[in-house]
C-alpha cells in the first residue's frame, strides 16, 4: 500500500473538516438567532472531532512521528490539502448555508462510499462521521429550503451565495495519479464516479428551490496540490497563532 | 473465577462510578462506551473506550477519569485505548440508563438508531420527561451539547433536552 498517497488523502479530508470547522466557529456569538448560533457551533465541533480522527490517522499512516497537533499547527498553506470551498469567507448567512449544503451532500456521498474501505480504521472513521453528517444535512437542507422558498430577498441571497461558491465545486471528487493505487486496493472509492452521483443528489433540490447554476461553471482547483486562495493564509494565522507564539506549549 | 477474571470484574465494578461530566447520573457503562476490559500479556489492564460523538469534549476527560478511578483502587498499570472499530450508537445505552436520563429531566432516545436509515428524524411528540405528554414541539435541533436537541412541552410548558438517536 502506498502510505504517502493514503496519508495525503487523509490530510485532504481532515484539513477540509478543520478549516470548515474554523469558518463555522466564526459565527459563534454572531448568528442571526440563538438556535443558529448553537447549531453552527455544534456542527463545527462535530467536524473538528472528525478532523482530529482523520489527522491523527494521517500522522499514524505517514509514520514520521507527527500527531494531530503537529499537523494542524505547524504546516503552512502550501502543505494544507483542504478543498478551496472550505476556506472561502463566510459571507452572509445565506452564503454560509449554501457552502454547508454543498459540503454536507459531499460528505454524505464520500463517507457512504468510504464506509466500504478495506482499510479498517478509514472505514470506521467514515461510518461514524456519516452518522453525524446526516444531522448536518438535515440542518443545511432545511435552511436552503426556508431561504430559497422564503421572501424574494432571501431567495436572491441564496442564489448569490450559489453564484459565488459554485466555481469551487470542480475539485470535490478529483482523483490524483497517486490516489489511483488506493482505488485499485479498494481503500478509497473511484472518485471519478462520484461527481455524477453528487449532481443527482443536488439537482432535484436545486429545481425544487428554484435555483440556477451560474454560467461561469465550476473550475477552481488546487487544494490537493497545496495551491490555495488568498484566504487560507489568514485562517491559519488565526488558527496557529498561539501555538506558533509559544511553540510546543501544552495546556 | 480465576485471578484474571477477578481483576477484570473488579474493573467493571469500578467503572460504574465513572460518570459523564455533562450528565452526572449516567456512568460510562450506562452509555455503553466501554467496549472491553482485558488484562493483557504484560499484566496491563487495557480498557477499550469508544467515543459517543467525534467532537465530544468529554472523551479526553473520561480517559483520564477512568485511569484515575482504577489506579485509586490499586489497579495498575492501566491503559485506556480509544477504539473506533465498532461505532457508538444510542442503541447501546442501557434501559436503566434511559430511565435515569428521563428521571434527570432529559428525554431518552426514541426508537432504534438502526432504523434511522438515510434520513434522521426529529419529530414533534417526544414524550415530556416531566409530565409524559406527547404534546411536545422541537425548538432547536442542537441544544446544550451536540448530542441533544431542545423541545418544549405544550402541556406543562417546560423546555427539555432530548438525547438524539444516532
Amino acid at each position: 500500500m502506498n502510505t504517502k498517497a493514503l496519508s495525503e488523502f487523509l490530510l485532504h479530508i481532515g484539513d477540509s473538516q478543520l478549516i470548515l470547522s474554523h469558518r463555522l466557529a466564526e459565527w459563534c456569538g454572531h448568528a442571526p438567532e440563538l438556535e443558529l448560533d448553537i447549531a453552527m457551533s455544534n456542527i463545527g465541533l462535530d467536524l473538528l472531532g472528525q478532523a482530529r480522527t482523520a489527522l491523527s490517522l494521517a500522522g499514524e499512516v505517514e509514520g514520521l512521528g507527527r500527531d494531530e497537533d503537529r499537523l494542524a499547527y505547524f504546516r503552512t498553506e502550501r502543505e494544507y490539502r483542504n478543498l478551496l470551498l472550505c476556506e472561502q469567507p463566510n459571507g452572509d448567512f445565506a452564503q454560509t448555508i449554501v457552502r454547508q449544503w454543498l459540503m454536507d451532500h459531499y460528505h454524505a456521498l464520500l463517507f457512504a462510499a468510504l464506509s466500504n474501505s478495506t482499510h479498517a480504521q478509514l472505514s470506521a472513521f467514515a461510518i461514524k462521521s456519516l452518522k453525524e453528517v446526516k444531522y448536518h444535512q438535515r440542518f443545511s437542507s432545511a435552511w436552503m429550503e426556508r431561504l430559497s422558498l422564503g421572501t424574494q430577498e432571501a431567495h436572491d441571497k441564496i442564489q448569490q451565495g450559489l453564484n459565488e461558491l459554485w466555481r469551487f465545486t470542480a475539485e470535490l471528487f478529483v482523483l490524483t495519479a497517486e490516489e489511483q493505487q488506493l482505488v485499485d486496493a479498494h481503500i478509497i472509492p473511484d472518485l471519478n464516479l462520484l461527481p455524477q452521483r453528487w449532481l443527482e443528489m443536488i439537482q432535484p433540490e436545486l429545481t425544487r428551490f428554484e435555483l440556477e447554476l451560474p454560467q461561469t461553471g465550476a473550475y477552481r482547483r488546487g487544494g490537493k496540490q497545496g495551491l490555495h486562495t488568498e484566504h487560507l493564509g489568514f485562517v491559519l494565522a488565526e488558527l496557529q497563532y498561539v501555538q506558533r507564539s509559544y511553540p510546543n506549549m501544552v495546556w | 473465577m480465576n485471578r484474571i477474571q477477578h481483576v477484570e470484574q473488579q474493573c467493571w465494578d469500578i467503572l460504574q462510578q465513572v460518570c459523564d461530566p455533562e450528565i452526572p447520573v449516567l456512568s460510562v457503562l450506562d452509555l455503553g462506551m466501554i467496549r472491553g476490559v482485558e488484562l493483557n500479556a504484560t499484566q496491563e489492564v487495557v480498557v477499550r473506550l469508544t467515543p459517543t460523538y467525534s467532537g465530544c469534549p468529554a472523551t479526553d476527560l473520561l480517559k483520564a477519569e477512568i485511569e484515575t478511578a482504577l489506579m485509586a483502587h490499586d489497579i495498575h498499570p492501566v491503559k485506556v485505548v480509544v477504539d473506533l472499530s465498532e461505532v457508538w450508537t444510542t442503541d447501546w445505552m442501557t434501559d436503566s440508563g434511559k430511565e435515569k436520563l428521563r428521571a434527570y429531566g432529559i428525554a431518552p432516545p426514541q426508537g432504534s438508531a438502526q432504523l434511522c436509515g438515510t434520513h434522521v428524524a426529529l419529530q414533534d411528540g417526544v414524550p415530556c420527561p416531566c409530565c409524559n405528554s406527547q404534546h411536545t414541539q422541537l425548538l432547536s435541533e442542537f441544544s446544550s451539547t451536540a448530542c441533544k436537541a431542545l423541545y418544549r412541552c405544550q402541556d406543562c410548558l417546560e423546555p427539555f433536552d432530548y438525547f438524539k438517536c444516532i
